[in-house]
């Protein structure tokens, strides 16, 4: 993007101010491994949330991107308790709802919602689309003014399905329709934070932008922060004013989308976005992409490496990466806000440097 | 040059030397709905080394091309008409026999989910041996060697201990190396890839992309390569098939579709994804509506109801006329190359990164 862009767009990039909507301290889930004959113990955990520490303000996006099983949905799920974590905190407004009850959280969760990325087992098929998206305002007691059926009729309008289809069950509606009733139901009970589990990767490519459009007017028009967990780099920075990348478990890099884009320190973040395809119109005469092709997959979260856990993949990690563990800082030179876990950061240049690194012994012998 | 039409009949003076050429195919599968018209005159070449990139929606019919060239569909319930010749020979009324000797040998397919294409009661070893033993008539040991070299050549550590493994002792993006090697193991002349990284991570990706490119050049195969991804296809293919509705509506060259792309499906396939350079602050502009029925396929062009250029081309032309693909470098759609022109410069262009 130019500078000039920039400049005149509105500073919606900018770290929000103010108190946090949500704010999560050292939040951790470790899911118990049971194993051994005759009787089953407790042999390990999967360490699936490691230490995470983010907030979400009122009113902005934020972007949770990772590769599968860095934790970000397990995240997800703890942020609206559907999980209850096993250490740290979770505070909503104020309110500490790291062990609420169900009782405590009954307020709550009316103000936080959630997305699922499958349309197709998150309705049941055997409600109609009506039921489906009233059921929220009668578990609360809610009486909208005009009824529900109206109110019901409202939301189809919003997220543009046709009011009539009310009676109409889920298996009558395509994927994108679908997901846009799953949106519908989130929306019932105006909430202030939606937690959206990867809703477009499901979908169709034309879908795709169809969805994202809708979740971004209603961002806009409706107020609510968005937490929107995705593995797609390109659809976190269309959405997302700020994001997170987490990394077993881990948030390796945070910061605002702009910095963070544009000039990422951590080596993952460099490695994530190098490996993106794209279908770029005009690359005769733009610069050459960094090209960073790791090795491997992503380690065993039951057995994380220690120190730094992406030692195991980076080309830059010394002895003290697999001793020490980098904490999540604001390096020199970065944006206020932008933090990095990392002993040895790159340089914060753009993704045109042309680098090449390519730890892969296959491609390397076959390069060769 | 509207009058391009109706040049389906004449097979392009290519069509000959072509290494796998498909002349007016037609898939049509018999459901208790209806007559399923999967895929519908649908006319291709594809040259020896290079790739072609196939793209398009769920149900645009490209995996159904692509099972039909390798005839693994149920010959009750499905009818193919038209003209598949790989290498000279042909393959539509071809007999069981002889696709089986081509089958893994001369044609090879890598599948999207290498979890359920990987049979969880065999050895990754085993599986990779089959095909070689079977076509090369080797022995166990000679076999079992040919798997490990494979297994080298695709990057899986510990070659030597882990072809006496089971697929689920391997993650996600090894079972697909596995499935590349099981492949290549016979050195096909055309390997048929099926969206074989939509499964995977995106640095997993990365690595099985380099992969499939560097083992293309060493082996000299074709590939056709099947997605719904637009940047994976900028990044593999020499040539590229846009798909919908069972039918090829734009095709060209990878520089040529992605840089000036002719058709509106094209180019709302292209401006309705997010780029990493684009402008967060222009909104997407995705396509309106939904992939067609094959059951009961619009009139006419199949995109017209979901098109916003209709107007463009005027009266009824649209709804009533289904525009045929040309030969080479062309599209299927009404409107005039100085119109397909002016429009994407105008209207397309801006808003992609």
């Amino acid at each position: 993007m130019s500078d000039e862009l920039t400049l005149t767009e509105p500073k919606d990039t900018l770290p929000a101010t103010g108190e946090p909507l949500l704010t999560a301290e050292n939040l951790t889930m470790h899911f118990p491994v049971y194993g051994g004959f005759p009787f089953k113990r407790k042999v390990g955990a999967v360490k699936a949330v490691d230490g995470v520490d983010l907030q979400v303000f009122p009113g902005e996006s934020f972007g949770l991107v990772g590769e599968s099983g860095c934790g970000k949905s397990t995240t997800g799920r703890m942020l609206t308790r559907l999980l209850e974590p096993t250490d740290g905190r979770i505070t909503y407004r104020g309110q500490d709802i790291t062990r609420a009850g169900r009782k405590q959280l009954a307020p709550i969760r009316s103000e936080i919602q959630m997305i699922f990325q499958d349309p197709y087992s998150s309705l049941n098929p055997r409600q109609t689309v009506g039921k489906i998206i009233s059921a929220p305002m009668e578990i609360n007691g809610i009486e909208p003014p005009g009824g529900r059926e109206a109110r019901v009729r409202e939301l189809l309008e919003i997220v543009g399905l046709n009011p009539e289809h009310f009676n109409r069950f889920p298996h009558e509606f395509s994927g994108g329709q679908r997901q846009r009733i799953g949106v519908a139901r989130a929306l019932a009970l105006e909430p202030k934070l939606i937690v959206a589990d990867e809703p477009v990767s499901a979908l169709d490519v034309s879908i795709q932008a169809q969805v994202v459009n809708l979740l971004q007017d209603v961002q806009k028009e409706l107020g609510i922060a968005f937490v929107f967990i995705a593995h797609d780099l390109a659809i976190v920075r269309h959405f997302s004013q700020r994001l997170a990348v987490m990394y077993l478990g881990k948030v390796v890099e945070v910061g605002d989308r702009d910095s963070l884009y544009n000039a990422p320190r951590h080596p993952y973040t460099h490695a994530l976005l190098s490996a993106v395809p794209e279908a770029s119109l005009h690359d005769d005469d733009a610069p050459q992409r960094e090209r960073i092709r790791l090795t491997g997959d992503v380690p065993s979260p039951i057995n994380p490496p220690s120190g730094c856990r992406f030692r195991t993949r980076c080309w830059k990690a010394q002895d003290v990466c697999a001793t020490e563990e980098p904490p999540l800082v604001q390096l020199s030179g970065n944006r206020d806000g932008h933090l990095t876990a990392c002993h040895f950061p790159e340089d914060g240049d753009a993704l045109s440097s042309g680098k090449e690194i390519v730890m892969d012994e296959a491609l390397r012998r076959l390069e060769k | 040059m509207t009058t391009l039409t109706k040049t389906e009949d004449a097979p392009a003076p290519t069509g000959r030397d072509a290494f796998l050429s498909v002349r007016d195919l037609r898939v049509q599968f018999s459901t208790e709905d209806g007559i399923v018209k999967a895929v519908d005159g649908l006319s291709f070449d594809l040259e020896r080394g290079r790739t072609l990139g196939i793209v398009g929606e769920s149900g645009s019919g490209k995996s159904v091309t692509n099972l039909t060239v390798l005839g693994l569909h149920n010959p009750k319930t499905t009818t193919v008409t038209g003209e598949i010749v790989l290498d000279g020979q042909e393959l539509t009324g071809a007999r069981e026999k002889t696709l089986e000797k081509l089958r893994g040998n001369k044609m090879a397919m890598i599948f999207q989910d290498p979890l359920t294409a990987l049979s969880p009661f065999y050895t990754i070893g085993r599986q990779i041996m089959e095909p070689f033993r079977k076509h090369t008539g080797a022995s166990k040991k000679e076999a079992r060697e040919r798997a490990i070299e494979m297994l080298t050549k695709v990057g899986i550590p510990h070659p030597k201990t882990r072809v006496d493994d089971y697929p689920h002792q391997f993650s996600g993006g090894m079972r697909q190396r596995a499935m590349i090697a099981m492949a290549l193991v016979c050195d096909p002349d055309l390997i048929i890839a099926d969206e074989p990284t939509t499964a995977l991570d995106v640095t997993v990706q990365a690595q099985i992309l380099d992969l499939l490119k560097d083992l293309q050049q060493e082996f000299g195969s074709s590939i056709i390569f099947i997605t719904h991804d637009l940047g994976v296809i900028a990044e593999m293919a020499d040539d590229i098939m846009v798909m919908y509705g069972g039918r090829a509506v734009e095709r060209g060259s990878a520089a040529e579709v992605l840089r000036a792309p002719r058709h509106p499906y094209t180019w709302g396939l292209l401006s309705s994804m997010p780029s990493l350079s684009g402008n967060v602050h222009e909104k997407l502009m995705p396509i309106p509506g939904n992939p067609p029925s094959l059951l009961n396929p619009p009139s006419g062009c199949a995109f017209h109801p979901r098109c916003g250029f209709r107007s463009e081309v005027g009266g009824t032309l649209c709804t009533t006329d289904r525009p045929e693909l040309g030969a080479g470098r062309a599209s299927a759609c009404h409107l005039t190359a100085e119109q397909k022109q002016t429009l994407f410069v105008e209207q397309i262009k801006p808003r992609l990164g």
